[in-house]
């Protein structure tokens, strides 16, 4: 069952040094005044909203943005330390931050560590300078070195490393040696996220893709780049914990596992998202209201319904390769899932898209779940769909 | 109160599409200053929603009001509005039999259109007098002279003393009002002979019961009055009579000889009201019934299938509704294997079909699924029995066909000289048989063709249109049936046969449309889990195939707190578009794919 009294933080950090041109999230860049307004704005909202997370234990906090990386060390530093005095921050909770090669060196990454920052994100993308350069990313194959082996000199012992594949141009070739570049590191990442690119409307992607200047990779190609990824992955001993993530045994991400079995979480900054108590709500987008008065920018309090917590409970749990647990739902919402589901379920089993097992969780406890087959994650959404009403 | 008939006009007003018809209607209305400008909506007389989102007059109406000529005297005006598109011939026609007058409107720019003979031709066969009125002078385009030489050289009106008009900007309307008073003659009839009214429109409203549009003819009619109706043989009592504002009933002691109104009887049963029949006083009859007008052939079949397959009473219900004030409309109960319990409807044309359909779902809230529109052809058989077929699925063992006659229109397109060639090849394609080509002045050709009709019910407005940039116009008549080489083409989706796909063709374009449908149905069936084939057969041979590949790939990569909601919508939509789909077999068909497989032209 999840549990209730835990909580995750996280900071929206909305600068970067370029926008890539795949990019659909809530990020420009800005002057470094702006930028310490925005740090100071984001602590008056997490010390105004403090009383929101009484009595809860913060078992993750995550910087991501943007490129969180981009702002001034004793920025975050300054924040983390505050937030300690108000927020009951465990002692092992995990403490992430996304950074870009390109934005760090040794004295910043070792001041992140004096704060008690444990886990880090770094954007590579691709090991192939022509890939990043189409991407319009900021750095190259051996700026991404030095960031991370400096990562590692400042002690860093749990990193992430964000890959795609589907590049406009990208061969399976090129695919696979991205992999092995990844891999050759020696430590290997303890993490790695690799997405298939999505075209988001409204970035210069689409725009491209619409004027035939770029195209798609096919599907076939998509889904064998996919593939790849999974074989080469698990040979290397990483295990697909979710659609896009793999990790060494005991290094998933906590804080993302929160999100996707329905764990309170907080957001801070502009665009950020929390769940408290089955209420979704979130921040306005624009940044200069939330500069003005960062405890005024909450809008769309949307409480979620019986039904639609039991939606999100599959949507979101079901992208998780060990699915969801029989008893976990009969525990949330006291009817099982065959009672709500079952006709749905009965369906999608027959036709190989969901699987059911057995499987002991970190209490020894053993219950029955029910998961995506790999067909199934291939077209989950088809899937997932069918759960709403 | 009697009136005196030398001061009513009834009359209509007759034009090609866009000429302005309705805007002039409006202007007269507000110039007879029954209503104030405050009243008036931007166009009176199309009061359903519809019309004014496209633009045209669907269904005739009436409006009642008082001029004060220059003469000093008060003339009462029935304007009884008239549709514009060859579709609804049928429409005008009844229309114009309410009436004693016409007045004629040509674009200024545009001259003469192929609806402008037509409606006047049809205006003429009523005996009707028509006068022209020239609109649009406000256009930098406009050439009045050369308009009222093409009126007097081409339809054989005066024309030199036409109104110049804007009705947009009501100039010169008030010249056409004088002339509605001095060119339309006023109604004849004898208020104290029999009564002998023509029911030329009615509505269904839940509280009176069915409401009767009639033009009395001869005898009066008052509240009390027991009538029959001489079609149906139905006889009721007389609540209400009255005439029409602009958007409402007023009630009045009586309607005699020459005036335009509407009765009341409490009649409940919609069946029991036929447009074109003749309204006459059950004790004191008359004679005969009126000449009914020309009663129109449905032209047009196709299937009508509720969405949600419970809603088929509320279908019933609707398309017998829609019925009584539309009698064109025809439908019977037929079932589909792919649609379940649905209504075989025959219609005038396309745009008429398209309109019903649209009307049943916006003022019925019904969600619809059409099949492949058709024509009635006759299947002569061995056995000397002669089938009308209007739906292709009933198609005989071909070994049991002698022969089979499809429908033929002569067909006239007006067209400026630059696209004669286009338009020509257009013709060609479709079957046409070239019959001759007038030219009307220096610029523009008459066209004759006879063109199969199942060749022209598709695309071909917007074939037309798209060849000719939209210089050229359209008319045609049902000249009769003759023997074509049909053939049935079927369509296989995931090898079963969908019958509400089936269609009859001409042998020679089988193996193209057949390519075409498969070709459109790739396009909108969404991949399934599965391959699924689309194929089309004759007689059990397949002519063309296309294949919808599998999915392979439908994933959100990311999924994170900030998204959640929105990605829980992007979920949401998959599953509404789902909705809207038919599952036959193991597929799911949109159920606009059962139409939009008809436009097939593809040299847009």
């Amino acid at each position: 069952m999840t549990e209730n009294r835990e909580l995750e933080l996280y900071f929206h950090i909305p600068f970067c040094v370029k926008k890539c041109l795949y990019c659909d999230f809530l990020s420009q860049p800005a002057s470094p005044l702006v930028q310490e307004r925005y740090m100071e704005a984001l602590a008056r909202e997490a010390l105004g909203r403090a009383e929101e997370a009484e009595g809860r234990k913060v078992v993750s906090v995550f910087f991501g943005g943007g490129t969180p990386s981009v702002v001034e060390a004793r920025l975050i530093c300054g924040l983390l330390q505050n937030l300690r005095e108000v927020y009951g921050i465990l002692p092992e909770a995990e403490i992430t931050i996304e950074v870009n090669p390109g934005t760090v060196d040794a004295e910043k990454l070792s001041a992140y560590r004096e704060a008690g920052i444990n886990r880090l994100s770094i954007g590579l993308q691709s090991a192939d300078d022509g890939e990043l350069a189409v991407l319009g990313r900021i750095h190259t194959w051996q700026q991404f070195l030095e960031t991370y082996y400096a990562a590692r000199k400042a002690g860093f012992a749990n990193i992430n490393v964000d890959l795609m594949s589907a590049l406009p141009g990208q061969t399976l070739e090129s695919c696979r040696k991205t992999l092995e570049s990844v891999l050759s590191l020696q430590p290997a990442p303890e993490h790695i996220s690799a997405y298939s690119l999505i075209w988001e409307e409204g970035t210069p992607f689409y725009e491209m893709e619409k004027k035939g200047i770029l195209s798609q990779a096919p599907e076939e190609l998509d889904r064998q780049m996919y593939r790849e990824t999974k074989r080469t992955l698990a040979k290397a001993g990483y295990e697909r914990y979710e659609i896009s993530n793999y990790a060494r045994a005991g290094y998933a991400c906590r804080h993302n596992l929160g999100y996707w079995k329905r764990r309170d979480y907080l957001g801070f900054g502009v665009g950020a998202a929390s769940l408290l108590e089955n209420v979704r709500f979130r921040n306005a987008d624009g940044l200069s209201r939330y500069l003005e008065n960062p405890l005024g920018c909450r809008e769309q309090a949307q409480a979620l319904t019986l039904e639609e917590q039991m939606e999100e409970f599959l949507f979101l749990g079901l992208r998780m390769t060990d699915g969801v647990g029989f008893d976990d739902f009969a525990d949330c919402f006291s009817h099982s899932l065959e009672e709500i589901y079952g006709p749905v379920i009965e369906k999608n089993l027959r036709q190989g898209l969901l699987r059911r097992c057995w499987r002991m969780d970190g209490a020894g406890r053993r219950q029955e779940m029910l998961a995506l087959t790999e067909f199934g994650l291939d077209v989950a959404n088809y899937v997932m769909a069918q759960f709403l009403r | 109160m009697a009136v005196d008939q030398s001061k009513i006009r009834n009359f209509c007003i007759v034009a090609h599409i866009d000429h302005g018809k309705s805007t002039l209607a409006d202007r007269i209305i507000e110039m007879t200053g029954l209503l104030t400008s405050r009243e008036m909506q931007a166009q009176v007389l199309d009061n359903m929603d519809l019309e004014r989102e496209r633009g045209i007059t669907i269904k005739a109406q009436a409006v009642r009001t008082v001029y004060r000529a220059k003469d000093g005297e008060e003339y009462i005006f029935n304007l009884i509005d008239t549709p514009g598109h060859v579709d609804f011939n049928y429409e005008v026609s009844r229309s114009l039999a309410a009436c004693d007058g016409a007045v004629l409107v040509v674009d200024a720019a545009q001259g003469i259109e192929a609806q402008t003979l037509a409606n006047v031709y049809l205006a003429l066969d009523h005996d009707l007098d028509v006068f022209p009125v020239i609109n649009k002078i406000d256009l930098p385009s406009a050439d009045p002279e050369r308009v009222k030489e093409e009126i007097e050289d081409v339809i054989g009106l005066e024309a030199q003393d036409a109104p110049l008009i804007s009705a947009k900007n009501g100039v010169g309307v008030e010249e056409v009002l004088e002339q509605i008073v001095k060119k339309i003659p006023a109604p004849k009839g004898c208020p104290e002979n029999p009564l002998q009214a023509l029911i030329f429109d009615c509505i269904y409203d839940s509280y009176k019961g069915v409401i009767i549009f009639c033009r009395v003819m001869e005898g009066t009619v008052r509240k009390g009055t027991r009538i029959r109706m001489m079609a149906t043989g139905a006889r009721e009592e007389v609540v209400e009579v009255g005439y029409f504002g602009a958007g409402q009933f007023i009630p009045c002691e009586e309607l005699s000889a020459g005036m335009v109104g509407y009765i009341t009887a409490s009649i409940k049963n919609v069946k029991d009201t036929a447009v074109g029949d003749t309204v006459t006083d059950a004790d004191n009859p008359c004679a005969a019934p009126l000449p009914g007008y020309k009663k129109v052939q449905s032209m047009v079949y196709c299937g009508l299938y509720p969405a949600d397959g419970a809603k088929y009473p509320d279908l019933r219900d609707a398309l017998e509704k829609l019925q009584l004030n539309d009698a064109s409309l025809q439908y019977e109960p037929e079932t589909s294997v792919a649609l379940g319990f649905g209504f075989r409807c025959g219609f005038l044309g396309l745009l008429h079909l398209e309109i019903i359909q649209e009307r049943l779902e916006r003022e019925y809230g019904l969600d619809l699924v059409t099949t492949a529109p058709g024509v009635v052809y006759r299947v002569y058989k061995t056995d000397g029995t002669l089938i009308e077929l209007t739906n292709p699925a009933n198609l005989p063992d071909p070994s049991t066909i002698e022969h089979m006659e499809e429908p033929i229109v002569a067909a006239e397109i007006m067209v400026s000289s630059e696209y004669i060639g286009s338009i020509m090849e257009l013709c060609q394609e479709r079957r046409g048989r070239y019959l001759g080509m007038e030219y009307i002045e220096g610029t523009r050709a008459l066209l004759k063709y006879d063109l199969p009709l199942n060749e022209i019910i598709y695309d071909f407005f917007d074939a037309l249109k798209s060849r000719s940039r939209g210089y050229a116009s359209f008319d045609y008549d049902i000249k009769g049936y003759e023997p074509s080489k049909l053939v049935k083409l079927d369509i296989l989706i995931n090898r079963e046969e969908v019958d509400a796909l089936s269609f009859i063709v001409h042998a020679d374009s089988a193996y193209e449309r057949g390519r075409k449908m498969c070709e459109k149905l790739k396009d909108e069936i969404p991949r399934h889990l599965f391959e699924i084939p689309i194929q089309a057969a004759v007689g059990g041979k397949i002519i063309a195939r296309e294949t919808v590949k599998a999915m392979r790939k439908d994933v959100l990569a990311k999924c994170y707190g900030g998204d959640i909601t929105r990605k829980k919508k992007l979920l949401e939509k998959q599953k509404e578009g789902k909705k809207r789909m038919r599952q036959i077999g193991s597929v799911e068909i949109p159920q606009k794919a059962f139409m939009s497989v008809l436009k097939l032209d593809d040299r847009k």
